[in-house]
């Protein structure tokens, strides 16, 4: 892993960094990676990627209807900043 | 017997009787509680004048008689479980502030049992981590030896309830974060299958791993929460739709003729030769209540940690996404730019161990590297079950080591992630596979426990918990408190 990866990686991921913590997350990666890359070593040909462990579930689907009353007074009390009802970020559009 | 130390079915015993209130059971513990916290650091939050007033409405209940199993016991949530009107944290600067609006279903099923919650328990940040190092709040301390870790990532949950700061909490297990935290402090953790207990409001880690589950001194107490807290909710979209045993019940099956796997790789090099010496003794109690052990073989076993280390990172990066520092959450101070915003906030809120997680988990899953690592890990994910799906047609169920070795130094981890994550070697094999799985005490080690490892087919907690007691009935291991807490 390059320093510049690791950057482009953080990026991706929204994740501030200063420079000086990059080697520290490059050694770690580096050693995870190639840790990891001992998945090569299975044999894998015609076997099914596996994303849920139990056998023949599938994901439930809920009928269309609306089931949550309004609560967003409740749930914005969390909000770092709302007014009006509404999520404040900085502007967006000029 | 005092108090602290009795089972959950002594103390329901107790409370019915009116031998003593729940007032005083809760104050007694909260007292243990203040008296211990700040060498354990074991608790986020304590939530004592909540836990005085639902223990006083708990004795009106309980004077009115027909109350359940459960009613008016104290009991501590990992602090991974959202709580109504109480700071849940997940061991996150993060989420610091953040006062759940709504409690997680495990919450409500015990809260509506009757269950006094005392408080909320310390754990890695974001349940990544096997030492309880990574939490915010400071690491925890094992009850055994101050000097050790306890486990993690329930690390908090694991030292209440070794302590006997309370005979229950909850906990969830990722890649072993029940059974390993129960095996460093001594006492019982159970994990039960994917699906079985519902994982809403349970801040989500990797979720098609996460699994919440309880740590209690015995396998009996574990039945009797887990006939609480399993079953079906339609909040959770994996949540599975079928009847829960009685699980206390089911405790009493007869042993003979059980067929238990004796995994091969799990008695290979790492694990220390102390600890191998209590599990086989611990199998040979097995073999003398009339159970038959037969070696069985997962070749691919050894791979479950790297395709762990892909899967749950990809997860993980996926998952925390939400944490934008818009909608609640740590948020930076003066944002230049809405890009400044999320990465500062996410920067600044989230510790290096959860970075690093949310890094490797991007990387996976980035273009040009997807089919490399994440579909290559899902691919073996599923040689491991279809090979532990093999080792059941032979055995009922598969027993071994829960740990390599027994809780090591608070610091000596810390400096290599790979070292810390072989630390779940035996472990996650059982969450890859959506397995339920057991850590028992089963010795001690220079005065150090030991747990051993129980793992069933899909929906065998009824097999593991009566395999567990049957061990609980024959030796003492579970009863021993750590010294200083007696």
């Amino acid at each position: 892993m390059k320093p510049e990866q690791i950057a482009s990686i953080a990026h991706l991921a929204r994740l501030a960094m200063d420079e000086a913590e990059i080697p520290r997350y490059q050694e770690s990666l580096t050693s995870i990676l190639s840790f990891v890359g001992d998945l090569e070593r299975a044999q894998t040909e015609d076997v099914a990627p596996m994303a849920h462990p139990l056998p023949g579930l599938v994901q439930r689907l809920r009928a269309d209807v609306a089931t949550e009353t309004d609560a967003h007074e409740l749930y914005q009390a969390n909000a770092p900043q709302v007014a009006a009802s509404l999520y404040l970020v900085p502007k967006v559009i000029e | 017997m005092k108090l602290y130390t009795q089972s959950l079915a002594q103390l329901a015993a107790g409370l019915k009787a009116r031998e003593f209130s729940s007032v005083e059971l809760t104050r007694m513990l909260l007292a243990r509680i203040e008296a211990h916290q700040p060498q354990l650091n074991a608790l986020i939050s304590v939530t004592g004048t909540a836990a005085m007033q639902a223990a006083a409405v708990a004795d009106g209940l309980l004077a009115r008689g027909g109350a359940g199993a459960l009613m008016g016991i104290p009991m501590v949530h990992k602090d991974i479980f959202c709580t109504e009107g109480v700071r849940t944290t997940c061991a996150s600067r993060m989420l610091d502030n953040f006062v759940a609006p709504y409690d997680a279903t495990v919450v409500a099923k015990l809260k509506a049992e009757g269950m006094i919650m005392l408080g909320k328990a310390n754990m890695d940040e974001f349940a990544m981590g096997s030492s309880n190092e990574t939490s915010y709040f400071g690491p925890v301390r094992n009850p055994w030896n101050p000097q050790l870790v306890p486990g993690g990532s329930s690390g908090g949950s694991a030292a209440v309830v070794a302590a006997r700061l309370a005979p229950l909490a909850t906990a969830t297990d990722t890649g072993g974060s029940i059974r390993q935290p129960a095996a460093l402090c001594g006492i019982t953790g159970l994990k039960p299958t994917y699906g079985r207990v519902s994982r809403y409001g349970m801040i989500a880690f990797a979720s098609s791993l996460d699994q919440g589950g309880t740590l209690t001194a015995s396998a009996e107490d574990a039945a009797l929460v887990l006939r609480a807290m399993a079953g079906f909710d339609p909040r959770d979209s994996t949540s599975v739709d079928k009847p829960v045993p009685d699980y206390v019940a089911g405790l009493e099956q007869p042993l003979a003729g059980l067929k238990i796997g004796l995994l091969k790789e799990f008695f290979e090099k790492g694990l220390d030769p102390a600890n191998e010496r209590c599990v086989r003794a611990a199998l040979a109690v097995y073999e003398k209540l009339g159970a038959k052990l037969i070696e069985v073989s997962l070749p691919n076993l050894g791979l479950s940690v790297p395709a762990y280390y892909v899967v749950a990172p990809a997860e993980c990066s996926s998952n925390l996404a939400r944490f934008d520092g818009v909608r609640f959450g740590h948020r930076a101070k003066d944002p230049k730019d809405l890009m400044d915003l999320y990465k500062r906030s996410r920067g600044e809120g989230f510790g290096a161990e959860v970075k690093r997680r949310i890094m490797t988990g991007t990387y996976v899953l980035s273009a040009g590297y997807y089919d490399a690592f994440y579909i290559k890990a899902q691919k073996v994910r599923r040689l491991i079950a279809n090979e532990f799906d093999q080792a059941f047609r032979q055995v009922d169920v598969v027993m071994g080591p829960t740990t390599p070795t027994v809780a090591f130094a608070l610091g000596s981890k810390t400096s290599d992630p790979i070292t810390m994550y072989l630390n779940d070697i035996y472990t996650i094999g059982a969450n890859l596979a959506g397995l339920p799985a057991m850590s028992i005490p089963c010795g001690l080690v220079q005065n150090l426990p030991v747990g051993l490892q129980i793992i069933g087919r899909h929906f065998a907690e009824e097999r593991l918990l009566s395999a567990a007691h049957a061990y609980q009935r024959e030796t003492d291991w579970h009863t021993r408190v750590p010294p200083g807490y007696e």
